[in-house]
């Protein structure tokens, strides 16, 4: 009798530790999540009490051509991303763990693009990128003989150098998890490899990356759930440009919410932002249920 | 002890959590309604653009000290304020838009449509030129249901902006400006050859691309929208001719650098740091020039746009609505026309307001004289302009052009429908033209206008 007292006494400070975190994350996490399912069935202007529509919004969304420029270029973006975005920080990392002088200088020197407020670095960007002769990296490549790139100025270059950009950005993250998981691989199992006749290589492969796949998997799908939500710099560098190559899904949404003449359609915004949501949803279900086996 | 301790932080929690929720209601509670307190009414009003120097924010509040002295009931707190779509809808929902503010003649209809400002009709036929407006003008004010929505402030014409300095080293002459869209094109060519710099930039993004591409296409006497807003004719001779003049002044003779990304703001800054030798924007971008980016007067000449030979060639006309919130309360609705009769409008009425305020501007060296266009008719519009002769401090000789010819010209007002979300399909399309040297233009347009006209009939 007294044990289930004292349970219930400690459940009880329990709820009340927890009481803030709670009403914080009820306020500013939750209590948006279920309005914008509500929005996303309705239309307002904001001044008068909203009307119901069904499924108004999403028809409209589904039928509006820009829809499916969007979900190329998102997945266009994220593509690159992985291909550009995710071997990198590995990459760094592993040599940056082979480092036997000045390790905490380079972590810093990978780290510090984290640090900087992302909307600065792309303004920083965007005076690198100009497309002039003259523009920062333009010069540097003139040296080499290369260039001019139109960098932003081009259909086809504006999405690449996005994610050049993001990727500089990024890294950085990344590459601070993977050092801390690699400190954790026993140098013994080096010596061994080594002992079999394994060169750099053979013992990245052999011993590294196995210790590293749990983590990379999390990554892989963080990576892959963080650029299907790519926003800040299509909005910064180029507001989805030029001729709406660099228009993704999310830019879609707020186009849709505070560029639209007529004040803001909250209802197709919502509405894309839940089906968006919903599709990364069933993929990370879906990632994870697939990669149950490697993971463990 | 233990026991003891745990109650301790028992007891801390509970406060934490307390105050939390204190902190949270604090923060979630409604502003309250503490705009009638006293017998007076406040309000919070449009005052001056982000970025603006503090010359301009001293002038603003020294008017609004004149009229609270006049109007001891009201109570006026200027606020910085710049209209644009994305922050518009966000304040509204927030209730943080001042309680009056201006909106461009493009948005006015659909806000009104939206019930998102006030229809404030009655407070506009108390102001003795209720009247006197030029139809024209105050037909931008105006809902489609008939009912007025602010008082129309400034009309502006477009024209073409130049840098004499830049004229002056591709050895043209800075006096003479180009008349015809040939010589804009040979002064560009010129102007990139001799400086290195753009010869003629075009804004692009954010729907300015599809605002400028409707005024190269009215200099060229076409038209995007029939009158009545229900048909597009995007799909035109005039269009096709602009976009072409484009594709080959970027492709073929390099005359217009190879950024083009620009906006109003963006294109503004790069003029005024030297790197633009001519460009389009509104007639009175000259006080914008003057008061964010610090433009040197020496450099700047205003001239009017070129026409072709069409009858129906005209230069596009638009200008802005100070409009009130929806959400204001009939006495502030009251208080905030008041405000713009004193502020914005009887200046433009009324000489003895208009040399009062021009007075107040010039001690705080605000610009005074940046050409604009009659909002009454144009005998009241000149003899505000010799009332404020005096003071005038823009070199008004540099903008002789403009100054002179733009009442030869025909204002063409903007399309009626779906205007910005028109402009936004058109920015696609002149982006592509600027940034795709095989972009084919009779393809793009076929496409722009099915989406335009998807949007009239939608």
């Amino acid at each position: 009798m007294s044990s289930l007292l004292t349970r219930a006494r400690g459940s009880a400070s329990t709820l009340v530790f927890l009481l803030p975190m709670l009403l914080v994350f009820g306020l500013f996490s939750w209590w948006p999540i279920v309005r914008s399912v509500i929005m996303s069935v309705q239309q307002t202007n904001l001044v008068t009490d909203p009307e119901f529509v069904g499924l108004d919004n999403f028809r409209a969304v589904l039928e509006d051509p820009l829809l499916s420029t969007a979900v190329q270029n998102t997945l266009w973006f994220a593509l690159l991303a992985l291909v550009f975005g995710y071997p990198v920080p590995l990459i760094l990392a592993v040599i940056m763990s082979d480092v036997r002088r000045a390790r905490g200088l380079y972590s810093l020197l990978a780290y510090l693009p984290v640090v900087i407020p992302p909307a600065v670095a792309v303004l920083l960007w965007r005076f690198f990128y100009d497309a002039e002769p003259t523009g920062v990296f333009n010069s540097i490549l003139g040296k080499v003989g290369l260039g001019p790139v139109p960098w932003l100025e081009d259909p086809a270059w504006a999405m690449p150098s996005l994610v050049i950009e993001a990727t500089w950005a990024a890294a950085g993250g990344t590459v601070i998890i993977y050092l801390a998981a690699l400190v954790s691989v026993p140098p013994e199992q080096y010596d061994a490899a080594e002992v079999d006749g394994a060169g750099v290589l053979g013992k990245v492969w052999h011993v590294t990356l196995p210790h590293l796949r749990g983590i990379m998997l999390i990554t892989l799908i963080l990576q892959i759930i963080g650029t299907a939500q790519v926003f800040l710099e299509p909005y910064l560098f180029t507001d989805g440009g030029p001729n709406n190559s660099t228009l993704t899904v999310l830019l879609l949404v707020y186009r849709y919410a505070f560029q639209n003449t007529t004040g803001g359609d909250y209802g197709k915004a919502t509405a894309l932002s839940l089906m968006l949501a919903l599709t990364l949803a069933l993929l990370s279900l879906v990632y994870f249920r697939l990669t149950r086996r490697w993971s463990e | 002890m233990r026991n003891h301790r745990r109650r301790g932080l028992t007891a801390l929690a509970t406060i934490a959590s307390l105050a939390s929720v204190s902190v949270l209601a604090a923060a979630c509670g409604s502003d309250g309604d503490d705009s009638e307190n006293d017998g007076k009414v406040s309000i919070t009003v449009e005052g001056w653009r982000p970025g603006d120097e503090q010359g301009t924010i001293d002038a603003v509040n020294k008017l609004a000290e004149e009229f609270m002295k006049a109007n001891p009931d009201i109570v006026v707190e200027p606020v910085e304020w710049e209209w644009s779509a994305e922050t518009f809808s966000t304040q509204l929902a927030g209730d943080t838009l001042p309680t009056t503010f201006r909106v461009p003649f493009t948005d006015t209809k659909g806000l009104a449509e939206r019930q998102q400002i006030a229809d404030v009709t009655e407070y506009v036929n108390e102001l003795p030129y209720a009247d006197e407006f030029n139809p024209s003008v105050l037909a931008a004010a105006t809902g489609t249901d008939g009912k007025i929505y602010g008082l129309p402030t400034d009309v502006y014409g477009v024209g073409l902006h130049y840098n004499r300095h830049l004229f002056e080293e591709a050895g043209l002459d800075p006096d003479s400006p180009p008349t015809t869209w040939d010589e804009v094109r040979e002064d560009a060519d010129a102007i990139a050859e001799a400086t290195g710099q753009a010869g003629y930039v075009q804004m692009s993004a954010n729907n300015t691309g599809g605002w400028m591409l409707t005024t190269l296409t009215y200099t060229l006497g076409g038209r995007l929208q029939s009158e009545d807003g229900t048909t597009a004719t995007v799909d035109n001779p005039a269009t096709a001719e602009g976009l072409q003049m484009l594709h080959d002044m970027r492709w073929e003779d390099d005359s217009m650098g190879k950024n083009t990304n620009f906006e109003w703001g963006t294109i503004n800054e790069a003029f005024a740091a030297g790197k633009v030798g001519m460009y389009m924007s509104g007639s009175d971008v000259y006080n914008a020039l003057v008061t964010t980016n610090q433009v040197d007067p020496d450099s700047y000449g205003l001239a009017v746009l070129p026409l072709s030979d069409s009858p129906d060639a005209g230069v596009l006309g638009g200008g802005s609505v100070a409009a009130v919130s929806a959400k204001a309360s009939d006495e502030e609705q009251a208080a905030a026309v008041l405000w713009n009769d004193f502020y914005r409008e009887k200046k433009n009425y009324d000489p003895a307001a208009a040399e009062a305020d021009a007075k107040v501007l010039a001690e705080s060296d605000q610009p005074i004289g940046t050409p604009t266009l009659p909002i009454f008719d144009e005998p009241t519009w000149q003899g505000v302009q010799d009332a404020i002769a005096p003071y005038v401090n823009v070199p008004q000789d540099q903008m002789s052009s403009f100054r002179e010819g733009i009442f030869d010209q025909n204002l063409i007002p903007e399309p009626s429908s779906h205007t910005q979300e028109l402009y936004a399909i058109l920015d696609a399309v002149v982006q592509k033209v600027l940034t795709d040297e095989n972009a084919d233009i009779a393809a793009l347009l076929a496409d722009a206008q099915g989406q335009a006209q998807a949007l009239l009939d939608s």
